[in-house]
């Protein structure tokens, strides 16, 4: 027999899937994201597929891939990208695990974020002027009679590798005091009177519960680290070892003004940022996620 | 399957091998404020004892002393003759089961049992052995591969306790287990630590704010209040003989009135009610004149034919068996009451105690030492 089922009004069954008038309220967000990010990323992939003099579309990727001067960008820049996010990682980590417990908590952070306020070129310049041939460190060095010539700290790859050391180590710092801090200190208690001296607490019950802050923290800074651009001309040697993938695009953008080949260059940096953050939160599967207390939940 | 066999199982190889506990003055501060002053206790092993008192009393911090998460700033802990205070937590080796349990969460329930025989560096063999009996003993083997987040909070209580006892430590430390429970698994579980301290035998301390709860797990409690031992006793001692009028207050002697003394012979005395009298057992030295605290619990104050204590019942609610309610004496002094008969408000009643369970302590001051 056939029943007459009342409909549920469209607007009740909207509300159920999470759509209400509040919804409206991400409008402005959703506006802003595509009017900032996804219009210029589609329009900067449609360029890059309508190379210069009526080439066939993928004239820019086939140049990009088969020339070492395009192509090399991308080794030389995770040369210094990778290790830099690394080590940011692994130093924030220890840092972080020491900053918690003191008393004058804010005043250590706020000294450790302050490169963040001053930008990159600040640090840059800073740098220069301090590791440079005539610098203090080189010149203190000297006069301590541990060298006799200055070192070559600046305009070459550790002169970018320290500069975008500081720039980026703020940021995985606060990223992972956040994570640390959000680990319950009764598990640390509870591990040592089971006998866990520090290394296996370290090992067994703050290592496994951060990880997977640590993965996510280590994406974001590596995109920062992967982008670095001022570094590594002021700092760097930006003709030579450190001529990264950025200075490649402004190059091809700004000298040339090929903006089809530049905006390839940007679709490359994006899919080898995409390759790297997506491998590593798919590796993230293996490891815990879930609360970080002891309480239950 | 016997418990004594149970028992031997999870005694193997037993590290709890000493005869005495001694806190010796023990005391912490925190910049200006004492928590703990100069606690001193003996604890004989296997005994279960109950550090009981109002939140900010101390209890807490006398725990993560013994456990040594917290340093002392005076006194000394020993066991036996070995002096343990300055040792390190992982040291110890004493098993604590924290408020939140303290799970870790990303290991199962087996593996947070064994992590404590693991840190021990024992054979794998002998670790999922005692794991298994542990886990047999909580009754928990069906939930051993769960994690803790998928766990109710009795079950992740029971994984707390067996994590503490598996290592068979000299003394375990229960900082109020059941306070995130339920009343009715509060009730389920109090019976199970006490079934299991039956079984294991373990020299415990525990420490709560509930008088039920260390009445009926404890052998001896300590009671504190401001950081310092207010009595330590047999819960029959505490129940029946408070030895100080805010240790009665904390007992369930809910009636405290300031009364004078009129009479004394021997232990007892009378004490003046306005237009009654009030006989009672003296808990220390008093004279005619004198002021006293009377500490009465409301089951023992009740309408009977030969009361002399006029009330008239401001409100009364029933609990079951009885009535328990609030009733005024012309003088205005409010008085908890129990009836066993229906009792309406504005009804006027004869009230009276047995003088053996009227306590009277000399003085006003509800903190002052007799």
């Amino acid at each position: 027999m056939l029943m007459t089922v009342e409909r549920v009004p469209l607007r009740v069954r909207l509300a159920a899937a999470g759509v209400d008038s509040v919804t409206m309220l991400a409008l402005p967000a959703v506006l802003f994201v595509l009017a900032l990010f996804v219009y210029p990323f589609f329009y900067g992939l449609a360029l890059s597929l309508e190379p210069k003099d009526n080439a066939v579309w993928y004239a820019n990727y086939r140049a990009f891939f088969s020339d070492p001067f395009l192509f090399d960008t991308i080794g030389k820049t995770l040369r210094l990208a990778v290790p830099v996010t690394l080590l940011c990682v692994l130093l924030s980590v220890p840092i972080a695990l020491r900053v918690r417990h003191m008393r004058h908590q804010r005043l250590l952070t706020t000294i450790l974020v302050l490169p963040i306020t001053l930008g990159t070129v600040l640090i840059a310049e800073g740098l220069l002027n301090y590791l440079g041939p005539q610098g203090w460190l080189n010149r203190t060095l000297i006069t301590i009679g541990l060298i006799h010539g200055p070192l070559q700290l600046v305009h070459n790859y550790w002169g970018a590798f320290l500069g975008l050391l500081i720039s980026i180590f703020p940021f995985t710092f606060l990223l992972t005091l956040s994570y640390v801090t959000g680990v319950d200190p009764a598990l640390e208690q509870a591990a040592s009177t089971l006998g866990a001296r520090p290394w296996a607490r370290f090992r067994h019950i703050l290592l496994p519960l951060l990880a997977q802050g640590l993965a996510i923290n280590f994406c974001l800074s590596f995109v920062q680290a992967f982008s670095v651009f001022p570094t590594a001309v002021l700092l760097g040697s930006p003709a030579g070892s450190t001529r990264v993938i950025s200075i490649a695009a402004y190059t091809a953008a700004y000298e040339a003004y090929d903006y089809s080949l530049a905006s390839t260059i940007a679709m490359v940096m994006a899919g080898i940022q995409l390759l790297i953050v997506a491998g590593i939160l798919s590796a993230r599967r293996l490891l815990y996620r879930g609360p970080m207390g002891g309480a239950k939940g | 399957m016997s418990f004594q066999g149970k028992r031997q199982g999870i005694m193997a190889g037993m590290s709890q091998d000493f005869r005495k506990l001694r806190l010796d003055r023990v005391s912490r501060s925190f910049g200006q404020h004492n928590a703990l002053r100069e606690v001193s206790l003996e604890v004989a092993r296997g005994e279960f004892i109950a550090l009981l008192g109002p939140s900010g009393c101390g209890k807490s911090t006398a725990l993560n002393c013994l456990a040594g998460l917290l340093p002392l700033t005076g006194g000394g802990i020993w066991l036996d003759d070995r002096r343990i205070d300055l040792l390190k937590p992982e040291d110890r080796g004493f098993g604590m089961v924290f408020q939140n349990y303290a799970l870790f969460p990303h290991m199962s329930a087996e593996k947070n049992v064994g992590f404590g025989l693991r840190m021990q560096g024992r054979p794998k063999a002998e670790v999922d052995d005692r794991v298994a009996k542990a886990m047999a003993l909580v009754r928990l083997n069906e939930q051993k591969h769960k994690l803790p987040g998928q766990l109710s909070g009795g079950q992740q209580q029971r994984v707390a306790i067996a994590r503490a006892i598996v290592i068979e430590p000299p003394l375990v430390l229960m900082d109020e287990p059941l306070s995130n429970l339920d009343a009715k698994l509060r009730l389920e579980m109090r019976a199970e630590i006490r079934r299991i301290h039956g079984l294991v035998g373990s020299t415990t301390i525990y420490v709560t704010h509930d008088q039920d709860e260390a009445l009926s797990l404890a052998d001896r409690i300590v009671v504190m209040r401001d950081g310092q031992v207010r009595q330590v006793g047999r819960p029959d001692e505490l129940y029946a003989r408070p030895a100080h009028a805010d240790v009665a207050e904390f007992m369930g002697y809910r009636n405290l009135l300031r009364l004078k003394v009129t009479a004394t012979a021997n232990s007892m005395a009378e004490v003046d009610m306005g237009d009654s009298v009030l006989h009672g057992t003296l808990l220390g030295p008093a004279t005619p004149g004198e002021m006293a605290i009377a500490a009465i619990r409301p089951d023992d104050l009740t309408p009977r034919s030969n009361g002399r204590i006029r009330a008239r019942v401001i409100s009364a609610e029933y609990r079951g068996r009885d009535f328990y309610g609030i009733a005024a004496t012309p003088d205005g002094l409010e008085l908890y009451f129990r009836a066993e008969q229906k009792v309406a408000t504005g009804e006027e009643l004869l009230l009276g105690a047995d003088p053996a369970r009227v306590l009277l302590y000399p003085g006003t001051d509800l903190l002052a030492v007799a």
